[in-house]
């Protein structure tokens, strides 16, 4: 019996029957605890992800009320450490890393025509421990008193930076709910990349070789190389910091002869390639999106999968330039400034990929194309930032501040936020069976571009002034209160973007218009099942020709292996 | 349109990798770069300590541990070839030899660990200890997990549950056990031959 | 593009003014922060043509290109790829990233690695959490949150150079408008330089977040004239006035603990926990900026630091209010 079939028959169809009787005994709640089905899995990940960046978003406002205005006493110095040090952590860990778990778990076993996750019990078993993990994340407001006695929430910022974190300087246990809680969501992720590799290289139905895969899957398949090595170096700086604060180890501890220098390596060899598993399923999204809407195919998918490749390698080597006001020597400057510079070309080479498939299409602007242009174009100044945050001198007066803190978020928000709302207007008919609303889909975007670019285009500025991050307060007369106004003022168009999204998926999900197996008229494999697809995916595994079966079958005067490299 | 699709043009037999093997590679992978690190920060920490007691004053090579280890890889392969060759009760014999071994090296390495506490080394003493017992620690317990998953399927094979079917299991624990002993290889290097000032 | 106007408009608004609050990067006042803006300047305008180009082609890509009303039940042509263009796309990026590598490899070795003249200013700054120890070790005094430096010219250059170290955790002396920032690292000895080319007071902010009031660690860089930075260093260098109006404030401060912390002249902890004292009304700002070194903003401090710095490390001694006033008066007269 050959690999493939001792592989796909984990897959075997259960009866009607037995699928019935199987249902009947058991509650629909207790279901869904137990279900290792990833397309359930998928939708929970998401939906907690979802919770997530709500809380998140909620506590973004109050930060930026408190700054709206100089020596605001809304939040005071302790609180609103705490404030952008839980955005950041639940922004990163629990919103972007389990919303990328959730699109990669749903979507990858129907692109690559089979029936399942190559590890459905690991999936669920990553899902929970992420979960519990997020819990205890938000378990420490109400934990052990900290320093103030206001509870143990971490206020270290996202990347705690030692020696503050040490045991001297963070003296109650916020410190160690953030180590503990972001190690127990780094095993969900780990889980979660381990199936995705698997998964691709396994499972794949007959036909579709690696080249035939869809660029969704490639780009999901590199970010979870990018997971397996760059997680656990995270995971070790974590253990690291832990075994200094328990049981007296020096590793950080610059007391003792430790260094400070060496946290924030291990954190940025994590950190950097971290952002790049952010941002590249966006990439990946927009990948899918932009050709249906634009009826073409991807411009030049050898070059895509050679550029996300050439990223994955490229961004192991780069995180020092998240340190170049340490004082490293001329030569380790220039070299990550070189290794940084670099990495843009393959990622300018991608929009100029996407700007081919558009070119001499047709495009149609539904929702999901609406926030893939978006994506276009913040994501193209968010790259153009980083590239003078690359060039060392400029970054020594630009690191630290606002500019910064604009950039990032315009990679993370007008990058892969706007790609996750693309995803969810394009996969939800397939999810639920039902379209999202469009034109409430168009107000929620409109609200988005116009709030996102308010509150974060202005921060480019405030940063060219002097403001530097993390400080919750400061003095009148520093030219900084027009910017912080507006940036504040965005805010209120993102809350009502976010409600009207929000809106959208309840009303949808009850009212919606019945969507069908293929609403887009697409091409990949997903769109050849119901919506929602059977429990078993597919009633028989499909069999690919081309890297668009769809178009094949719709088009069988012209497929597209007859064009195909 | 008589050109037949690629897909009957592809070869016939749609071979693609097995997952188990898949699986354990990522986790080598994983675990890789979660050694690396601790390895960087034993390196980067060498000649740094404020204070005795240092690796040269306390440290002596574990030769015996080390080849009881390496040569558990050794008989580990001898009970693969077993197992292949359907000789079960040979199998049996190596695969409880190799868990010896692996236990052995374990209690060895207690036993510096007595030793080196006596001399007043703890993790929190200096440099030396905080990097060294993290390190050493982290190895002893992948060999601990090793020794579960060997003892598992030695169980599963004295209680005649397990067969020929069971190949691949056999293989990807034994993938493990030999990146455990390779780990000890860069572990070894680095702190009882670059490290020892 | 209009906010990089709207900045540069401000510019010249504060330009009578000799306090410099505005930190704006594009209005340099010393030599580094000079050479950065050179190469912002190039990396700027580079940028600004990509994204004008590509933003470009995007837009006229989305009017051109959107679906008309005949092209229901059509495809349009089905294009692929084409390799001279991914090449051509490949090559040019390749291309500008190169020059940029050069340029930003010269200018950060200009300004890390400049030679610097045998007598130039050496200025010690240590980070503690929350405020900037600040030692003259050739002119043997310490002070604190304030640094005094001779303005430079073409003729007479002279350049100050700042050791960067922390007592504590990690922090970075960032003055905008007279150089890059730099970090204070403990155990990672640092080192920076400035040369400003005008007088006056320069603000200044920690950019490294330390803690609690990470906020309120300002910075005050006041350049002098090389008269004024004369006369300054001689205050400095004189020993504590000891004023007998104020001998009890003084009894006060040496024996209720505050010399633990504090010195003036000899007495007290030398480089201590918190700021030397010694001349401390010849600064303008008390706690790191938030407060001036008035007589009400001192004695708000002594009587609650924690309503001024919440969180700060100074505690409230409960002094009762003879206790404070006569303590204020003393610290009044540390000219």
């Amino acid at each position: 019996m050959s690999t493939s079939d001792s592989n796909a028959s984990q897959g075997s169809i259960q009866s009607t029957e037995a699928l019935q009787a199987e249902a009947a005994s058991r509650s629909r709640i207790l279901e869904w605890i137990m279900t290792v089905d990833h397309k359930r899995l998928g939708i929970m990940y998401i939906l907690a992800g979802l919770v997530f960046f709500v809380v998140a978003g909620i506590m973004a406002a109050l930060i930026r009320i408190q700054l709206a205005v100089p020596h605001n006493h809304f939040l005071g110095p302790e609180v609103f450490n705490r404030m952008f040090t839980m955005h950041g952590t639940s922004m990163v860990f629990l919103f972007g890393m389990p919303t990328i778990a959730g699109l990669a778990n749903y979507l990858i076993p129907l692109m690559v025509g089979t029936r399942d996750m190559a590890f459905p019990r690991l999936n669920a078993f990553g899902f929970w421990i992420f979960l519990f993990g997020g819990c205890l994340l938000f378990y420490s407001y109400l934990g052990a008193p900290g320093i103030y006695g206001s509870g143990s929430a971490p206020d270290v910022g996202w990347f705690a930076y030692a020696p503050l974190t040490s045991k001297v300087f963070s003296r109650g246990h916020t410190v160690d709910y953030w180590a503990l809680s972001i190690l127990l969501t780094g095993i969900g992720s780990l889980a979660t990349a381990v199936n995705i590799i698997a998964t691709v290289f396994c499972l794949r139905c007959k036909g579709m070789t690696l080249f035939r895969l869809p660029l969704f899957v490639w780009m999901v398949l590199v970010t979870a190389f990018l997971m397996v090595l760059a997680l656990p170096p995270l995971s070790a700086a974590q253990i690291m910091l832990l075994l200094d604060r328990f049981l007296g180890a020096g590793f950080f501890d610059t007391q003792t002869g430790g260094s400070a220098v060496i946290w924030q390596h291990f954190f940025w060899i994590f950190g950097h390639p971290e952002v790049y598993i952010l941002i590249l399923p966006g990439f990946a999204v927009v990948s899918e999106i932009i050709p249906v809407f634009s009826r073409k195919p991807i411009f030049g998918y050898p070059v895509m999968v050679a550029a996300s490749i050439m990223i994955t390698f490229i961004s192991l080597g780069v995180w020092a330039h998240h340190m170049f006001t340490i004082g490293m020597t001329s030569v380790g400057n220039v070299f990550f400034a070189t290794s940084t510079l670099l990495i843009a070309i393959p990622t300018g080479i991608k929009i100029f990929n996407w700007l081919g498939t558009m070119w001499g299409g047709s495009l149609r602007f539904e929702p999901p194309m609406l926030f893939c242009m978006g994506f276009l174009f913040q994501f193209l100044a968010a790259g153009l930032t980083g590239v003078m945050l690359a060039i060392v001198p400029f970054d020594w007066q630009l690191s630290d501040s606002y500019f910064v803190v604009a950039h990032f978020h315009y990679v993370l928000v007008g990058g892969l936020l706007f790609t996750v709302f693309a995803a969810v207007y394009y996969w939800y008919p397939k999810v639920t069976g039902r379209m999202l609303g469009g034109r409430i889909g168009k107000w929620h975007f409109w609200l988005l571009v116009v709030g996102f670019n308010l509150t974060f285009g202005v921060q480019h500025f405030l940063g060219l002034l002097g403001m530097p991050r993390r400080i919750y307060t400061y003095e009148a007369g520093r030219g900084w209160e027009l910017w912080n106004m507006i940036s504040t003022i965005g805010v209120v168009f993102q809350a009502a973007a976010i409600l009207l999204f929000v809106y959208n998926l309840v009303h949808s999900w009850y009212r919606g218009k019945q969507a069908g197996p293929d609403p887009w008229d697409a091409w990949t494999l997903e769109w050849a099942t119901s919506s929602p697809p059977p429990s078993y995916n597919f009633r028989q595994l499909p069999e690919v020709g081309s890297r668009r079966p769809l178009w094949d079958l719709k088009h069988p005067d012209d497929p597209d292996w007859y064009h195909e490299e | 349109m008589t050109e037949s699709s690629p897909t009957t043009r592809t070869a016939t037999e749609w071979k693609l990798p097995p997952i188990p093997k898949v699986g354990v590679l990522c986790l080598i992978a994983m675990e890789s770069s979660l050694f690396v690190i601790f390895v960087v920060a034993y390196l980067y920490y060498i000649g740094k300590s404020l204070n005795g007691p240092l690796p040269r004053d306390v440290l002596t090579a574990p030769i015996l541990a080390s080849i009881c280890l390496l040569s558990s890889s050794g008989t580990i392969v001898l009970a693969e070839h077993a197992f292949k060759a359907n000789e079960m009760g040979r199998f049996r014999f190596f695969w409880g030899i190799t868990w010896l071994l692996g236990a052995v090296f374990l209690v060895l390495t207690g036993v510096e660990w007595k030793h080196l506490i006596d001399e007043g080394l703890l993790i929190s003493t200096n440099l030396f200890g905080s990097t060294y017992y993290p390190l050493v620690g982290l190895h002893a317990s992948h060999v601990v997990v090793g020794l579960f998953l060997l003892g598992a399927v030695f169980l599963f094979s004295a209680t005649r549950r397990l067969d020929k079917r069971h190949l691949m299991s056999v293989e990807v624990i034994s993938w493990y056990w030999h990146f455990v002993d390779a780990v000890w290889v860069v572990v070894f290097t680095t702190v009882y031959i670059l490290g020892v000032y | 593009m209009a906010g990089i106007f709207l900045i540069l408009a401000s510019v010249s608004l504060g330009a009578e003014d000799r306090i410099h609050k505005v930190q704006n990067v594009f209005d340099p006042h010393s030599t580094p922060a000079h050479g950065i803006l050179g190469i912002a300047w190039i990396v700027l305008a580079i940028c600004a043509l990509i994204f004008v180009v590509v933003g470009s082609l995007l837009v006229y890509a989305i009017w051109r290109f959107r679906e008309k009303r005949g092209d229901q039940g059509t495809e349009p042509p089905q294009v692929y790829g084409s390799n001279q263009i991914e090449m051509a796309w490949t090559v040019i990026p390749l291309l500008i990233v190169l020059v940029l590598i050069l340029v930003t490899a010269r200018t950060t070795i200009e300004i890390d690695e400049p030679a610097f003249p045998a007598d130039a200013l050496q200025i010690q700054v240590v980070g503690h959490q929350w405020w900037w120890e600040v030692v003259y070790p050739e002119q043997g005094f310490i002070t604190a949150n304030e640094i005094h430096i001779p303005v430079s010219s073409e003729d007479d250059p002279r350049p100050a150079i700042i050791q960067l170290a922390s007592a504590d955790v990690a922090h970075s002396f960032w003055v905008p408008q007279l150089g890059g920032k730099r970090d204070l690292l403990p155990n990672h000895p640092n080192r920076m330089w400035i040369e400003p080319e005008q007088t006056g007071v320069y603000w200044g902010n920690c950019a490294e977040f330390c803690g609690t009031q990470h906020a309120n660690m300002l910075i005050r860089v006041v350049v002098d004239t090389p008269e004024e930075f004369e006369a300054w260093v001689l205050n400095q260098q004189r020993p504590p006035r000891e004023d007998p109006a104020v001998a009890g404030g003084r009894h006060i401060f040496e024996t209720m603990t505050c010399i633990n912390c504090h010195a003036v002249g000899e007495k007290g902890a030398q480089n201590g926990f918190g700021p030397d004292l010694t001349h401390l009304m010849t600064r303008g700002t008390i706690g790191a900026g938030v407060g001036e070194t008035s007589r009400d903003d001192l004695y708000q401090w002594l009587k609650d630091p924690d309503s001024m710095k919440p969180g700060c490390y100074m505690p409230d001694m409960k002094l009762s209010e003879r206790q404070l006033n006569k303590l204020t008066d003393y610290l009044t007269t540390l000219k």
